[in-house]
C-alpha cells in the first residue's frame, strides 16, 4: 500500500474526497523515547505552522537524562505546540492530538488529552517488553482504560521501514526515521504543507548525507499519504492564518531572543559583548548562540566554573567592553559573592538567570519561578540588585536590551531574570526595526571630574559614578569589595561613611527609571479582582484574565516586568481593586515583597510542579478566590485531572 | 593628576600611590613593592595602561599602593577578574598579585586555568606559607606538622608545591626569588614581565608577625649558599659557598655531587626553554632540606596566547561572513510576511 501512496504527489486534489473541518486552534503533542527525535518533529511542525501564518505557542517538555534507559518512563520527551488563527498567550491547557511513539509516552502525557481527543499511538512498540518497561501489566490498547479518547493504531516502525527500504541506510539508521513519518501523517491531519520540512531536510543532509535526506523525504511524504489515503485518521482539521499585526514575522525562543538582544545591545552601545558562561541547563543555548556571533566582534568565553564566568565579566566591565553572564539558579548562588563586588565596585554588568526547579540541582529541565527572592537579596550585606523578569520569548529581546540600558545608565549589575518556559518556548515575533531602536549613550570620562582630581566614586544626578576605563592617561584609580569612601573612592572604614554608601548605593537602585514598560496591563483600570504576575507566566494569566471578563467577572491582570524597583504606581494600582491574586510558580515570592511593601492582603496561587500554568489553573483559582474560597494566603495548584478536560475537543 | 602624555623618564616613586602603605613593619611585601616599581620604571611601563588585580589577603593590598589602575577584587577570584580584563582589553599590561592561601587554596580552580589557557598576566603569589590577614591560620603550603592556632597538634595537611603545580597546569613561565634578595628579584621581575603569555612567579615572603624565619634556610647568610641553588639557562647546576657541588641526574633522580670529582659536562644542565616540561617539573620537586631549592627561571617557552586565539577567530569569522548585521541577525532565516 505504501509504495502505491508513495508515487502520488503531494497535495494532488485526493485529500478533497476526505472531509475537512476548520476549527481555531489546535494543541498537538509528540512524545516518545529521547532518542526518537520528537523536539525535531515538534520544532519542523512549529516552523511550518509559524510560515503557514498561525499564531504559535510551544512547550519542548524533556528529561534531565539525555538518553535515559529506552522506552522507560524517565526517558520520555514531548513537545506541544499550540497553533491558532487568533491570538494566542500559552502552549495549550489540553491536547487535542497525541503522537505516543511508545507505551511509556503514552503514559505519562495521555491524561493531558482532552477527552474525545486523538490519540496515534506507534502499535510496533506495544510488546510486552515495551509494555514491561513502561510498567503496563498489560496492553491498555487491548483494554477499555483508553475508552475516552479516540485511539489511532499505527505500524509506524513497519510502515517507516517500507518507505525507506531501499535508501541503502542500516536499519538502525532507517528506524531513526520514524518521527518523520509520524511528522507526515500530522502534516496531513492538520493540512499543512510538506515543503518548509523538505527544504530543511535538503538544507541539513543533502550534501553530506544524501541517502538520510532521501530517507527522511520519503518516510515524511509517506506519513502524509498514509493520512491521506488510509481511513483511520479520519477527518482533517483546518487552522486558518492568524490575523495579526501586518509585517514580517519570525519564530523566536527565550534564549535566542536574549542572545541577539545582546548583540543589539552591543550595537547600539558601540561596544564589544563579552560573554562569560560555565554551562548549565536551561541557560547553555544563550552561551552557544553568542559563541555563533564572532563575526559581531562577540567574545565568548567558557569559563572554568560559575564564579569565573561572572569574575570574567566583572573584569571585562572594569575594561569597558558590555558584560553578561548567565547561569540558573544554582549558578546564581555560586556568583553571588562577585555580583556583591559588582555592586561594590559599580560596574555594569548584566547577569541572566534562566530558572529552573530547585532547590540544589532541582528539576533541571523544568520551569519554575523560585528564584525572585535569591536574585533579590542572596547576597551577604545590603546589596540591591535591579530585577528585570521578561514576559515571553519574544520579550527577551527587549529585556535584554533594557536590562544593558540600566546597567550602563546606573553603573550596576542587573539581573535579566528569564525562566525554563520562555528560554526554551517559542512564538512568533514581529521583527523589530533595529534602525528605529534607541541608541545607547556610553561616555567614558578622559579628564579629571574635580578641579585638578579625578574622583572615582563622584556620583551624578542618577546616582551612578563615572565609568573610568583603564587606558585613559590621568585617571589611574583602584577599586575594590572593601567600603568605598563617599567621592573619593578610597578604602574607608568610617561608621558614618558606610551608612551613607549604603544608603547611597540603595538610593540609586531605587530611582531606577525603567527603560521600558515597568508592567503589561490587561483590563479595565480598576475593579473587583487583579491578578498580579510577573514572568513566564504572562500569556497564562494574561489568557485566564480574558477568560473570567468573557464569564463577567470585573477582572484585570498587572504582569510587572520590572521587580526591583517595583513600577513607582503600583502601590495605587493595588488600591483600586478589591481582591488581589498573586499566581506565580513558587511559594509566594511576589507575594511577600507586595504584602511586606504596601500592606496589602495578596492571595497567591501557587504551583511548583516544573510545569506552567494552564488557563484553566488560574481561571477556577480566580473563581476559588471571589467565592472566598481562599481563606489563607494561598491555594497550590492540585495535581489531579483537571476538570476542564472533559469538553471535547470536535466540539470546537 | 596631570593628563599630559607621560614620557618613559619615570621614576620608581612615580609609581607609588598617594595610599599609606598600611603591611606590618619589616614585612616582605615592602620589598616587592619596591622591587616592583623599579622594574615599572626600568621597563617604562605606561601607568595608564598597566593594570594590577588582586584578590583578598594580605599580599592583595598591593593594587592600592601602585599609581596605575587597579582592582581588589575577591578571595581567590584575581585570576578570573584579570582573565576578563585582558580578553576584553589586549592593550593593557594586566599583573596579578595573589597569596599561597588566595591563589592555591580558595583560588585554586582558577589559578590552574588561567595557566593552562596561557592568558597574557603576570602572576605574583606571595608565598609566606601562612594566612596573615586572618591572624595566623596554616596556609596550603605550611608545612606538615607546622603549629599554628587553626593546629594546634600541627597541620596534617601535606603541602602544595607552586611551581610544581603551576608547570602541571602548563604554566609556560615559572619562576622563584625571595623577598630580600632584591637583585635577583628585580631580574625575576623583569623576566616574568617580558614574557608573553602566564608568567607565574611564586616569591618567598616574610610574614614576620606570624610565620617569621619560613625562609631563614635560604636567606641566612651562613647557610644560603648550601641551600639554594640559582638556575641559570645553558648553564650545569652548581652551588655551594665555593661552588663546589653541583647536581647530577641519577636515573630520574637529582643528586649531589662535587664539582671535584665530576666533570662540569656531567652534571644536569639547566634548559628553561625545553618544550618538555619535565625538567622544570623535576627542579620544582627540589626541596630544603633534602636537597637545595632552585630560584630563577625553570621555565619560558612560548606558546599562543589565549586572547590571540580569541581574537584570531573573531577577525576570520569576519573575513569570512563580513561584519556582523544585527538586522539580519534579528530578521533570521525564516519569517513570514503578514498583511
Ligand atoms: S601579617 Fe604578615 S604578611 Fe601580613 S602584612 Fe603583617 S607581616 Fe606582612
Amino acid at each position: 500500500m505504501i509504495s502505491t501512496v508513495a508515487e502520488q504527489g503531494v497535495g494532488d486534489g485526493s485529500a478533497a474526497i476526505k472531509p475537512r473541518r476548520v476549527v481555531p486552534d489546535v494543541t498537538v503533542r509528540f512524545a516518545g523515547d529521547s532518542g526518537d527525535g520528537m523536539q525535531l518533529a515538534g520544532t519542523q511542525f512549529t516552523d511550518t505552522s509559524a510560515l503557514v501564518g498561525n499564531d504559535i505557542s510551544t512547550l519542548p517538555d524533556f528529561p534531565a537524562e539525555i538518553r535515559a534507559p529506552a522506552g522507560t518512563l524517565a526517558g520520555v520527551s514531548g513537545f506541544q505546540i499550540h497553533f491558532s488563527s487568533s491570538d494566542i498567550f500559552t502552549p495549550g491547557d489540553a491536547v487535542d492530538a497525541l503522537v505516543a511513539m511508545n507505551p511509556a509516552a503514552l503514559k505519562t502525557n495521555v491524561r493531558s488529552v482532552k477527552a474525545g481527543g486523538i490519540v496515534i499511538v506507534n502499535d510496533d512498540s506495544f510488546g510486552a517488553n515495551d509494555l514491561k518497561k513502561a510498567g503496563y501489566a498489560s496492553s491498555p490498547l487491548e483494554d477499555d482504560s483508553l475508552a475516552r479518547w479516540r485511539v489511532i493504531r499505527v505500524p509506524i516502525d513497519k510502515l517507516n521501514q517500507a518507505a525507506v527500504k531501499d535508501s541503502g541506510l542500516t536499519a538502525k539508521q532507517m528506524d531513526r526515521c520514524k518521527n518523520f513519518f509520524a511528522l507526515g501523517m500530522c502534516y496531513w491531519l492538520y493540512d499543512r504543507p510538506l515543503e518548509p520540512t523538505l527544504d530543511y531536510i535538503v538544507q541539513k543532509f543533502g550534501k553530506k548525507l544524501p541517502a538520510v535526506a532521501a530517507a527522511n523525504a520519503a518516510t515524511l511524504k509517506a506519513g502524509y499519504h498514509f493520512g491521506e489515503t488510509a481511513e483511520l485518521l479520519g477527518e482533517q482539521y483546518r487552522v486558518e492564518k492568524a490575523k495579526l499585526a501586518p509585517g514580517v514575522y519570525r519564530k523566536i525562543t527565550g534564549n535566542e531572543a536574549v542572545v541577539i538582544g545582546m548583540a543589539a545591545a552591543a550595537r547600539l552601545a558601540g561596544k564589544e559583548l563579552f560573554y562569560a558562561s560555565y554551562p548549565i541547563t536551561p541557560a547553555s543555548p544563550i552561551l552557544e548562540g553568542v559563541a555563533d556571533l564572532k563575526e559581531f566582534g562577540a567574545v565568548s568565553f567558557q569559563a572554568e566554573d560559575e564564579i569565573c564566568a561572572i569574575g570574567a565579566a566583572i573584569g571585562a566591565a572594569f575594561g569597558g567592553a558590555l558584560a553578561a553572564t548567565g547561569t540558573s539558579g544554582p549558578g546564581v548562588a555560586l556568583k553571588s559573592e562577585a555580583i556583591g563586588l559588582a555592586v561594590m565596585t559599580e560596574l555594569p554588568l548584566v547577569v541572566v538567570d534562566v530558572q529552573r526547579g530547585g532547590p540544589s540541582t532541582g528539576l533541571p529541565t523544568k520551569t519554575e519561578q523560585a528564584d525572585l527572592l535569591q536574585v533579590m537579596f542572596g547576597r551577604n550585606g545590603e546589596c540591591p540588585v535591579p530585577v528585570i523578569a521578561p514576559a515571553s520569548p519574544s520579550d527577551c529581546f527587549a529585556a535584554t536590551v533594557e536590562a544593558f540600558r540600566v546597567a550602563t545608565r546606573y553603573m550596576t549589575p542587573v539581573m535579566l531574570l528569564s525562566d525554563g518556559y520562555i528560554a526554551n518556548g517559542s512564538e512568533p515575533w514581529l521583527v523589530p526595526d533595529f534602525a528605529a531602536m534607541e541608541r545607547m549613550t556610553i561616555t567614558h570620562p578622559t579628564t579629571a571630574n574635580d578641579g585638578e582630581e579625578f574622583l572615582p566614586y563622584l556620583r551624578n544626578t542618577d546616582g551612578s559614578r563615572p565609568w573610568a576605563i583603564p587606558g585613559t592617561p590621568g585617571l589611574e584609580h583602584r577599586i575594590g569589595g572593601l567600603e568605598k569612601e563617599d567621592v573619593t573612592g578610597s578604602v574607608s572604614y568610617d561608621p558614618a561613611n558606610h551608612q551613607r554608601m549604603v544608603r547611597l548605593r540603595a538610593a540609586k537602585v531605587a530611582g531606577i527609571e525603567p527603560a521600558g514598560a515597568a508592567y503589561l496591563w490587561t483590563g479595565p483600570q480598576s475593579g473587583e479582582l487583579l491578578l498580579l504576575g510577573w514572568g513566564g507566566t504572562f500569556g497564562a494569566i494574561k489568557a485566564a484574565a480574558l477568560e473570567l471578563a468573557k464569564q463577567g467577572v470585573a477582572v484585570s491582570a498587572c504582569h510587572v516586568r520590572y521587580l526591583n524597583p517595583l513600577p513607582a504606581d503600583l502601590g495605587d494600582i493595588l488600591k483600586r481593586f478589591a481582591k488581589v491574586l498573586v499566581p506565580e510558580l513558587n511559594m509566594g515570592q511576589l507575594r511577600l515583597l507586595v504584602r511586606g511593601k504596601y500592606l496589602v492582603d495578596a492571595r497567591g496561587l501557587n504551583k511548583v510542579q516544573g510545569q506552567p500554568f494552564t488557563i484553566g489553573e488560574i481561571v477556577e483559582g480566580a473563581a476559588a478566590f471571589l467565592r472566598g474560597e481562599i481563606a489563607s494566603e494561598s491555594r497550590i495548584v492540585s495535581t489531579e485531572l483537571p476538570t476542564a478536560q472533559t469538553v471535547l475537543s470536535s466540539e470546537g | 593628576m596631570s593628563s599630559a602624555p607621560e614620557l618613559n623618564v619615570l621614576k620608581p616613586a612615580d609609581y607609588a600611590s598617594d595610599q599609606d602603605v598600611r603591611w606590618c613593619p619589616g614585612c616582605g611585601d615592602y620589598s616587592i613593592l619596591a622591587q616592583m616599581k623599579k622594574v615599572c620604571a626600568k621597563l617604562g611601563m605606561d601607568r595608564s595602561k598597566t593594570v594590577f588585580v588582586s584578590g583578598i589577603g594580605c599580599s592583595s593590598r598591593f593594587p592600592y599602593y601602585m599609581n596605575t589602575y587597579g582592582f581588589h577584587t575577591i578571595h581567590g577570584r584575581a585570576p578570573t577578574i584579570a582573565t576578563g580584563l585582558k580578553l576584553a582589553r589586549p592593550d593593557l599590561t594586566v599583573w596579578m598579585v595573589t597569596g599561597d592561601g588566595d591563589a592555591l587554596s580558595i583560588g585554586g580552580n582558577h589559578f590552574i586555568h588561567i595557566l593552562r589557557r596561557n592568558v597574557d598576566v603576570k602572576i605574583l603569589l606571595f608565598n609566606n606559607r601562612i594566612y596573615g590577614l586572618t591572624k595566623g591560620q596554616y596556609s596550603p603550603t605550611s608545612e606538615v606538622g607546622k603549629k599554628t592556632k587553626s593546629t594546634p597538634m600541627g597541620s596534617p595537611d601535606n603541602p602544595i608545591r607552586p611551581i610544581s603545580l603551576a608547570i602541571a597546569a602548563e604554566a609556560t613561565f615559572a619562576a622563584r626569588a625571595i623577598d630580600i634578595d632584591i637583585k635577583h628579584l628585580e631580574y625575576v621581575l623583569e623576566r616574568a614581565a617580558k614574557h608573553v603569555g602566564t608568567a607565574f612567579v611564586e616569591i618567598y615572603q616574610n610574614c614576620n608577625i606570624f610565620n617569621d624565619g619560613a625562609f631563614d634556610f635560604a636567606t641566612d647568610k651562613q647557610s644560603k649558599a648550601d641551600t639554594t641553588l640559582y638556575l641559570e639557562h645553558g648553564k650545569p647546576l652548581i652551588f655551594g659557598k665555593n661552588r663546589e657541588k653541583g647536581i647530577r641526574l641519577h636515573g630520574m633522580n637529582p643528586e649531589v655531587v662535587s664539582t671535584a670529582e665530576v666533570k662540569a659536562d656531567d652534571l644536569l644542565i639547566h634548559d628553561e626553554r625545553t618544550s618538555d616540561p619535565s625538567l622544570a617539573f623535576l627542579l620544582s620537586r627540589m626541596r630544603y632540606p633534602d636537597s637545595p631549592e632552585p630560584l630563577g627561571v625553570f621555565r619560558d617557552v612560548e606558546q599562543p596566547c589565549y586572547g590571540d586565539l580569541v581574537a584570531q577567530q573573531i577577525a576570520d569569522a569576519k573575513a569570512r561572513e563580513g561584519e556582523g548585521e544585527i538586522q539580519k541577525l534579528i530578521t533570521g532565516p525564516d519569517t513570514w510576511t503578514v498583511t
